[in-house]
């Protein structure tokens, strides 16, 4: 079944065709990848698809109702979570700040009751708590709870702000370059760490790798891109084979 | 109590009720506010008038400076709020001009910028020592809440906390209120201490006076707000010995602070009952490595 499609989608910048005539589907339950040369437009359909920019052309579906042009905190509302490709967390901040921040759609009292503290307030305030805290054991970073985003290290803040998304209950997760700046142990532990969030809470994810290993060991389906035009889709062994992924990623050229 | 005593108290909730709600809408929700003075120059005249001209009990005429000055900000925000950064800041200072400027103005209505003198002193000591204390908490129960906490989230990265459903401009628009409803009572309070209000007391030093006691205190703390609003409202006068030179020294200390703590006295600490505590454990720890 579709929980995203992407229809004819296209975003200018001036000349600049960032995204040009894009279509695709992600379908529920599985694990779904952009690939493509740097400044190919990746992050951009990202950003289309969270409302951060207003597609030039194009809609966009999402569990088929249409989200184009609904601003970011609605997209987000609707169920569609992301991480950041250069990590934005909120520095100064605690850890579990951080998590609870993300978890305050489970409350709802009432900016006078932000005020005027109520018992309602407390109990849900207690709820909200606990399930950062849990959230953060996931991720194994409830030890770190009190400490300041900001100085947690590169690896633990990248977990951070995938536990921040979760705590949002997303059904899709979109994950700029998860494993951008780590080792080849760091980035098999995430591969294991993103297959069982997405069983555990039953997601379906759209991710953005440059770590081959990653994308063709994990994914059900791949898109590749270039020059903001979709070029190759299929699955890890059809776009390894596929002669225009190799010279858009290679160059055209002479055999070897 | 003499009274000379107990006018820098008054002096002093004056100050810091308005920096109160400027802590909150730029400390805590990263909105850089230059035009206080204009809301607190809505709470002294509506309030002024309301009890001169239409002889309304005092804490009537409180009540509606504080909410003639909360509906301006809800025009006012709602164009300027979504600007980014400086230009916020510029667009509320031009407010603030704009304020004192129409107030000049209106001579028939406000007597122009002679101003309104023998105005009812009923600012009390206990009420308006009561008043703030009671707006310490509220701000304080605010900004721990889920709300205060979507603030912070603005300010921290407004991309990323609409990335995770926090509708930015609403809480900036709930912080603009209180910060205005705030900024009347304060100029409420204050032309019923003084007893006389004219344009010139709601100009851009003013404004200026306010923000400078956020950054001082501490932006990201209440207590440091409260601070702040003790220490240089009382500066002046301690210093009042010093005569000319008094003014150079409160410069030299907000620049000094700024350069030497540029987070402010208190940067994000606040006074509770926990942070006491850590404060005490961390201090027997210091003891034991020493001994």
């Amino acid at each position: 079944m579709a929980l995203l499609e992407i229809t004819n989608l296209s975003k200018f910048f001036g000349g600049v065709k960032a995204v040009d005539d894009f279509n695709y589907t992600l379908d529920s339950g599985h694990l779904h990848a952009i690939i493509g040369p740097n400044g190919a437009g990746k992050t951009t359909i990202f950003n289309l698809i969270t409302g951060i920019y207003p597609p030039t052309q194009g809609k966009i579906f999402f569990d088929g109702q249409e989200i184009t042009n609904l601003p970011p905190h609605v997209i987000a509302q609707k169920g569609i979570a992301r991480t950041f490709q250069n990590i934005r967390l909120f520095p100064d901040f605690s850890v579990l700040d951080n998590v609870r921040t993300a978890c305050h759609q489970q409350a709802n009292y009432s900016v006078l009751e932000g005020l005027f503290p109520t018992p309602r307030r407390a109990r849900q305030e207690k709820e909200l708590t606990e399930r950062a805290y849990n959230l953060l054991e996931l991720v194994g970073l409830a030890n770190r709870a009190k400490e300041r985003a900001k100085n947690l290290p590169y690896g633990h803040q990248r977990r951070l702000e995938i536990a921040r998304a979760l705590a949002l209950q997303p059904r899709l997760l979109l994950l700029d370059e998860p494993a951008a700046g780590m080792n080849p142990d760091e980035t098999e532990k995430l591969m294991d760490f993103i297959e069982e969030i997405k069983e555990k809470f039953n997601l379906t994810i759209l991710l953005i790798e440059h770590h081959m290993e990653v994308v063709m060991g994990l994914c059900d389906d791949i898109v590749v891109i270039d020059f903001g035009k979709k070029i190759a889709q299929g699955t890890p062994e059809q776009i390894q084979s596929d002669e225009t992924v190799i010279q858009a990623y290679l160059g055209a050229g002479e055999e070897l | 109590m003499s009274g000379y005593f107990a006018g820098i108290v008054i002096l002093t909730c004056v100050n810091l009720l308005a920096v109160l709600g400027l802590s909150l809408l730029t400390g805590f929700t990263g909105s850089f506010c230059f035009g206080q003075a204009g809301f607190m120059a809505v709470g002294a005249y509506v309030s002024t008038l309301l009890t001169m001209r239409l002889d309304a009990p005092f804490p009537l005429a409180l009540v509606a400076g504080c909410f003639a000055s909360l509906l301006v900000s809800i025009p006012l925000g709602y164009p300027t709020l979504r600007l980014k950064g400086d230009y916020f800041a510029i667009a509320t200072l031009g407010f603030a001009e704009a304020t004192r400027l129409v107030v000049e103005n209106l001579e028939k209505i406000t007597g122009g910028s002679r101003g309104i003198p023998s105005i009812p002193t009923q600012t009390s000591l206990p009420v308006i020592l009561i008043v703030a204390l009671f707006c310490v908490w509220l701000i304080r129960n605010y900004v721990s809440s889920r709300h205060g906490r979507n603030c912070i989230a603005v300010r921290e990265d407004q991309l990323a906390a609409e990335a995770i459903a926090v509708n930015t401009f609403r809480y900036k628009q709930i912080s603009f209120a209180i910060n205005a409803a705030l900024a009347g009572l304060s100029g409420g309070f204050l032309a019923h201490y003084v007893g006389f209000i004219q344009p010139s007391m709601f100009g851009i030093p003013k404004s200026t006076e306010l923000i400078a006691m956020v950054i001082f205190g501490g932006m990201h703390s209440v207590t440091g707000a409260v601070l702040a609003s003790i220490v240089l409202t009382a500066l002046p006068e301690v210093l009042r010995v010093a005569s000319a030179w008094r003014l150079v020294v409160y410069g030299a200390l907000v620049v000094t602070i700024m350069v030497v703590r540029p987070e402010g006295l208190l940067g994000s600490w606040e006074l509770s009952w926990s942070s006491l505590r850590e404060l005490r454990s961390a201090w027997q720890r210091r003891f034991q490595t020493q001994s």
